[in-house]
């Protein structure tokens, strides 16, 4: 950066900073004037150099395993992947009309979506931090487009709120916080907070309440125009005689509170849920297809391992074929191990007893997707939804809405359940079939007339019965963390597990490719030394 | 839920801040399963089967009918409230009151005949405080 004239430039104050407070608070100062990013991405690995013939296998195809393939064999080693699936991309993956799904236990949906309509059984959002995922959409040509995160006229139903009836989250957040204000005010008028606060940001914390909560001239937060433009009008503004708009009427504070409104809020300041978020235009599965096109040619679908073995020259690897049950052995100087812990816990290995005991130690959570197709878009054409989420306190947990094709004719797909825990369990120990009865009982609360006279059809993935992988995402605690983490992540010998639940991004596809790109980073150094 | 345990839940809720692609805020108030039979409809037969007969992919849920290992009732409890490979811990989930009602319906039921009741307080005794491991 040139230095303009007298004033200092950002690296020079940097620099200052380093000098007297050391790197920790030039880290933080980095952070505030915005140059530390929000991710460990350093960029894509950059390995070359391979001993002439080294060669890795790779278990499991999904983006751990995939990003790991294309990396090492860039390098320059003989990679092979070994994929218990026949398709590519793991938990990356999308449902369409033909698809079949078959679950543990053996029940068999056929999905009957219109074409182009999908359901992301897994991964449906994209935070605009991970650069690691967006780097690699970028190099593989996958076309992003908004996923509309937050929409103010979704809604918000909690059972013990309002009788029943769900509310605008505009309108309980604008109460909310009208309400905050004008009793955070009334607390400086009576000094009560006098000891906390000097004069000046009094007066000035009392202009920030008026403004922030839409309060009046006499700090009260009250049915008026003002508070509309928050909350919204009862007749908005329009044109001609009644051109004017009416105000509305806002909610008692004990019935705002009763909707737990701030819980929606504070999980919009979420790091990871903030907008901007993006989604692969045609599923989330086109990242995974976009990979899969990079090093098809490596990977062996079909291919169940049973046994992982390592030794002085090399690892050797037992799989079975799912179709016909043959038996073959995989041979390989080293090994990148993305199979996910429920499953890799119940493969017979002779990694340590270490590493053993990390792998048994972190099971998974588990959760539901409901996708149910609707004839047409009455959340748009009746209720102005366009995109974002209605949360509910019953087990779906949420609705969610299309992020494409606004303001088109004929049936999309609505994320009719997105459940975990208690409810997540219930849903998925459900037949298929009344999964969909229970999404649609549930869902009607925010569209009762519409919800089931428009509905189509639906598909759903209970994340616990995907054979592949017996359940959702790595559960990590600070226990298991401290006690297995670090044996989790180091190579065993010849083997390096990579995948989301080797990272502290658990549950994101950001987790699953920066494990990936240490694993084989360390590993690449490894067997140059070697 | 009972209060106790309500208040532990909300407070791993704050101790453990979003750091997953979670549901958010919704899903806060499933149905309260009560009976063993409720709990084992609610929470097991999603992995063990309505039959309890366990199911294969590429790994396996075990079976729980006519399973020896239920024979000593320690075994079950400390599975269902501290977990171990694929089976997670439900200590954050059942109270002991629920999982000794949904252990005693297994080891009476899908070809098991274990009578013996198991109580709140044999699981308490052998269990970790709420919050899993």
């Amino acid at each position: 950066m040139e230095q303009t004239g007298q004033r200092t430039t950002r690296r020079q104050l940097l620099s200052t900073i380093g000098m007297l407070g050391g790197s920790a608070l030039m880290y933080n100062m980095m952070t505030t004037l915005g140059y530390a990013a929000e991710t460990q991405f350093k960029g894509p690995p950059n390995l070359s150099g391979a001993k002439k013939g080294a060669s890795v296998i790779v278990l499991g195809a999904g983006l751990a395993g995939m990003l790991a393939a294309y990396e090492l064999t860039k390098a320059g080693y003989k990679v092979r992947v070994l994929e218990y699936q026949d398709r590519a991309g793991g938990r990356n993956w999308s449902l369409y009309g033909g698809d079949t799904v078959t679950e543990m236990g053996g029940a068999t949906q056929k999905v009957g979506f219109a074409p182009g309509n999908y359901l992301n059984p897994g991964p449906w959002r994209i935070p605009h931090h991970h650069r690691t995922l967006l780097h690699y959409c970028k190099a593989f040509n996958v076309e992003l487009q908004p996923f509309i995160q937050f929409n103010h006229n979704a809604y918000v139903h909690n059972t013990d709120a309002f009788g029943g009836k769900p509310q605008r989250f505009k309108a309980l957040a604008a109460d909310f916080e009208g309400n905050v204000a004008e009793l955070l005010g009334k607390a400086l008028d009576q000094k009560s907070l006098d000891a906390s606060v000097t004069a000046e940001d009094r007066d000035r914390l009392k202009e920030a309440l008026r403004e922030w909560g839409m309060l009046d001239g006499d700090m009260k937060y009250a049915k008026n125009l003002r508070s509309s433009e928050h909350r919204g009008f009862d007749r908005p503004p329009g044109g001609g005689v009644n051109g004017a708009p009416t105000p509305s009427d806002v909610f008692a504070l004990k019935d705002v509170l009763d909707s737990r409104i701030w819980r929606n809020m504070a999980f919009f300041m979420n790091d990871e849920f903030q907008t901007t978020m993006f989604q692969p235009v045609g599923g989330m599965g086109m990242i995974g297809k976009a990979f899969a096109r990079e090093v098809q040619p490596l990977i062996t679908h079909n291919a169940k391992v049973t046994r992982i073995d390592q030794g002085k020259k090399g690892v050797t690897i037992t799989y079975g074929d799912t179709g016909t049950g043959v038996v073959t052995e995989a041979k390989a100087d080293w090994c990148v191990c993305t199979i996910p812990l429920t499953v890799l816990s119940q493969i017979e290995n002779n990694m340590s007893a270490k590493m053993n005991a990390a792998i048994a130690a972190v099971p998974y959570s588990n959760s539901v997707k409901i996708g149910l197709e609707m004839k047409r878009r009455f959340w748009e054409e009746d209720a102005a939804i366009y995109g974002g989420h209605s949360f509910t306190n019953q087990e779906i947990g949420l609705v969610s809405y299309p992020n494409n094709n606004f303001l088109k004719d004929g049936p999309a797909v609505l994320l009719g359940a997105f459940a975990g825990g208690m409810g997540g369990y219930h849903l998925a120990g459900m037949t298929p079939e009344e999964r969909i009865e229970a999404a649609l009982a549930q869902g009607s609360v925010f569209h009762p007339e519409s919800y089931r006279k428009e509905f189509s059809n639906g598909a759903s993935v209970a994340w616990n019965r995907v054979p592949w992988i017996l359940g959702c995402c790595a559960r990590w605690t600070e226990e298991t963390r401290a006690a297995h983490y670090q044996t989790l992540v180091a190579m065993d010998d010849r083997v390096v597990l990579a995948g989301e639940h080797a990272s502290y991004v658990g549950c994101w596809m950001e987790g699953a490719l920066l494990s990936s790109i240490d694993a084989i980073t360390r590993l690449h150094k490894r067997a140059l030394e070697a | 839920m009972k209060p106790a345990l309500a208040a532990a839940a909300a407070a791993l809720l704050l101790a453990a801040p979003a750091l997953a692609d979670e549901p958010g805020p919704g899903g806060a108030k499933p149905p309260v399963p009560v009976t063993g039979q409720q709990v084992y409809q609610m929470v097991c037969q999603t992995c063990h089967m309505a039959d309890g007969k366990g199911a294969v992919g590429a790994g396996a849920f075990p079976s729980l009918a006519s399973n020896p290992k239920l024979k000593v009732a320690a075994y079950p409890i400390v599975m269902v409230t501290k977990g171990r490979g694929a089976m997670p811990w439900f200590s954050d989930l059942l109270s002991p009151a629920q999982t000794a009602a949904v252990i005693t319906y297994v080891r009476t039921n899908f070809g098991n005949a274990y009578p013996e009741p198991v109580t709140a307080e044999d699981v308490a005794r052998l269990s970790p405080p709420a919050g899993g491991h």
